[in-house]
């Protein structure tokens, strides 16, 4: 009788650790899937006009999405000019200057606003830029997409603020420097790498981002001049794209999708591997 | 003697370590505190801003429609009524079937990470699941159309149908777009959060727990199970919440592969719509205020669901984190 137990014990044990495995490496799977079917159908249909023809009009094949491009680096240099500014100074306050509860609000509001859905950005964004003056622009998109750079920034800048060693600080306040003094000429330099990377994948996220664009950069078929008038992205496009009924926009959305794909996860790898080296950071 | 009375005086020098508040300020010390709590305060601002804005504007919906909004079935825009139940019907089902598929697949992988799989593979592993992650939501949905729905209509329907077809969730026709589809695609976007925090919570437990269970005659099975997970409970909760919270969210992928039909249907093969997708398509064709404004109390909604999640799955991974440390 207990040799039954003890069998159907030990069967059980090799049938679930089994399954456990299985499933990693489903999870695994399904990334080199992703991958596998974005360079295959992307990279049929990649091809140098992408990158520097405008979109033909509706039913012409052919044409490329040159300010489309143009249009995403546009959106993330406006999110990269208000929203790391913000996010590393509210981070350097978070790891430097806080007291205990006015930094436990800020942190927790932080990571509530990394939480709100990229569509009620959206929502915001155009209540309060695109409402009051009645019309699309990339500066409403760079807002969007700044709100959501910002919280990134603080909780990698005060995570790698936080890794430096006091003995660093404690050097340097020894010699005579103020404490500001310290924080701008030690502690920002030896957390630099760490804080940039932070920052680079910030942009990175929101690279990618669609739903926050759709009804404050809208979207565009020629050139976007300027930062006043509705801009065309790359996520943008590859939405409006793959749900359109032409077989040439699916093309083109394979392509795109490519790209975005790739830029987005050699700038993910890059950062991920510099900080892994170092040892610090959780992504979660 | 206090260090005010000292900076008072001005005779006696204070004493090292804490420099009297005129000096912090000729150092540019306290300019510098100030500075970055400006900063660290528009961030609560920028916030407070989010909320107020949400609020206002849909202000015109709120006072029409009151509390019916939220049981109301009907989505008349040439009409001017609405109503939220099948939107927020949709992103609650195709909320609950990700999280159907993604925590047993996500469980089981980080388990396998933290148990089984050798510390160096299960570095590489978690690194391209952290890239799973970092994958753009249209991204997904590009697939999503053109990869998973095809296979929803010729395979994974059909076998579903032939064995399960009996359950009234299975029954109706079968599209291809729909709530089980969209639930699929979440479910594989959320499974590298739950694989990541689950795996971090799960190291975290003290190695005494499992030796204890090993020297006691467990299997490994038995000791992963039976102790290690109960251990990391809370934390693995977390993880499942903040999932939850990114499924309810999730726009691009969802509003891609649903159908887009705002009907409450029993049957997951029928197609659906969510709150998230229902903004992204109407919002710029939005003509009126009144319907406008609907579509603002839908973000509302939204955004009160995921505050609400986030904040629990936020206290209960700082719960483990205090627990984890201590042990």
């Amino acid at each position: 009788m207990s040799d039954v137990r003890l069998m159907w014990r030990k069967s059980l044990n090799v049938v679930m650790l089994t399954l456990t495995g299985v499933a990693a490496l489903a999870v695994v799977s399904v990334l080199v899937m992703i991958l596998g079917y974005l360079i295959w159908n992307g990279g049929k249909s990649l091809n140098w006009d992408f990158f520097t023809k405008l979109p033909k009009p509706v039913g012409e094949d052919g044409g490329g999405m040159a300010n489309a491009i143009v249009g995403s680096l546009k959106l993330l240099l406006l999110a990269a000019v208000m929203g790391l500014p913000i996010g590393l100074m509210a981070g350097v306050y978070l790891a430097e200057f806080s007291g205990k509860t006015f930094a436990f609000i800020i942190r927790y509001t932080t990571d509530l606003l990394n939480g709100v859905p990229s569509i009620v950005i959206g929502i915001f964004a155009y209540s309060l830029i695109v409402l009051p003056v009645k019309h699309f622009s990339a500066f409403a998109g760079g807002v969007a997409l700044a709100a959501m750079v910002i919280p990134i920034t603080v909780r990698a800048t005060e995570e790698f603020l936080r890794s430096v060693p006091v003995s660093l600080r404690e050097g340097a306040m020894a010699l005579g420097a103020s404490k500001w003094r310290t924080i701008a000429t030690v502690v920002l330099p030896a957390a630099s790498a760490g804080v940039i990377t932070g920052m680079l994948l910030a942009l990175a996220r929101v690279a990618g981002e669609t739903a926050p664009l759709l009804f404050t950069a809208f979207s565009n078929r020629y050139w976007s001049p300027g930062w006043q008038q509705p801009i065309a992205s790359l996520p943008v496009m590859i939405y409006t794209y793959a749900i359109a009924p032409y077989d040439d926009w699916h093309r083109q959305a394979w392509a795109a999708g490519l790209v975005l794909l790739g830029l987005v996860l050699v700038a993910n790898l890059g950062c991920r591997l510099v900080l892994n080296r170092r040892g610090t950071y959780r992504s979660v | 003697m206090s260090i005010t009375a000292t900076t008072i005086n001005g005779a006696v020098p204070p004493p090292a370590g804490s420099r009297s508040f005129v000096e912090r300020l000729r150092d540019g010390d306290e300019i510098a505190h100030l500075i970055t709590l400006l900063f660290a305060a528009a961030i609560l601002l920028l916030t407070s801003l989010l909320v107020y804005e949400l609020w206002i504007n849909s202000s015109l919906s709120r006072a029409k429609f009151g509390l019916g909004f939220f049981w109301t079935r009907t989505w008349d825009p040439v009409g001017g009524d609405f109503g939220a139940a099948p939107f927020i019907y949709g992103t609650l089902v195709t909320a609950l079937v990700s999280l159907a598929i993604a925590i047993p697949l996500g469980l089981a992988a980080a388990i396998f990470l933290a148990e089984l799989a050798p510390r160096k593979y299960s570095d590489s592993v978690s690194f391209l699941i952290d890239l799973l992650a970092a994958v753009p939501s249209v991204i997904y949905g590009l697939l999503g159309i053109f990869v998973v729905v095809p296979l929803m209509r010729s395979v994974i329907g059909p076998a579903i149908k032939h064995t399960l077809g009996f359950l009234p969730i299975f029954k109706g026709p079968n599209y291809g777009v729909g709530f089980l589809t969209a639930g699929i695609v979440l479910a594989i976007m959320i499974v590298p959060f739950i694989i990541s925090v689950s795996r971090e919570v799960l190291l975290t437990v003290p190695r005494e727990q499992r030796e204890a269970a090993l020297g006691l005659g467990a299997t490994r099975w038995e000791a992963t199970w039976q102790v290690v997970v109960p251990w990391a409970r809370t934390g693995v909760m977390g993880s499942i919440f903040l999932a939850l919270a990114r499924a309810l969210g999730e726009t691009m992928a969802v509003t891609m592969v649903i159908g887009n039909d705002p009907k409450i249907a029993a049957s997951l093969f029928a197609p659906g719509y969510t709150i998230a997708a229902v903004i992204a398509n109407e919002f710029t064709e939005a003509t009126g205020n009144l319907y406008l404004s609907a579509l603002i109390e839908l973000g509302l909604v939204l955004f009160l669901m995921t505050f609400i999640l986030n904040g629990l799955a936020r206290l209960l991974i700082i719960a483990t984190d205090r627990g984890g440390g201590r042990a």
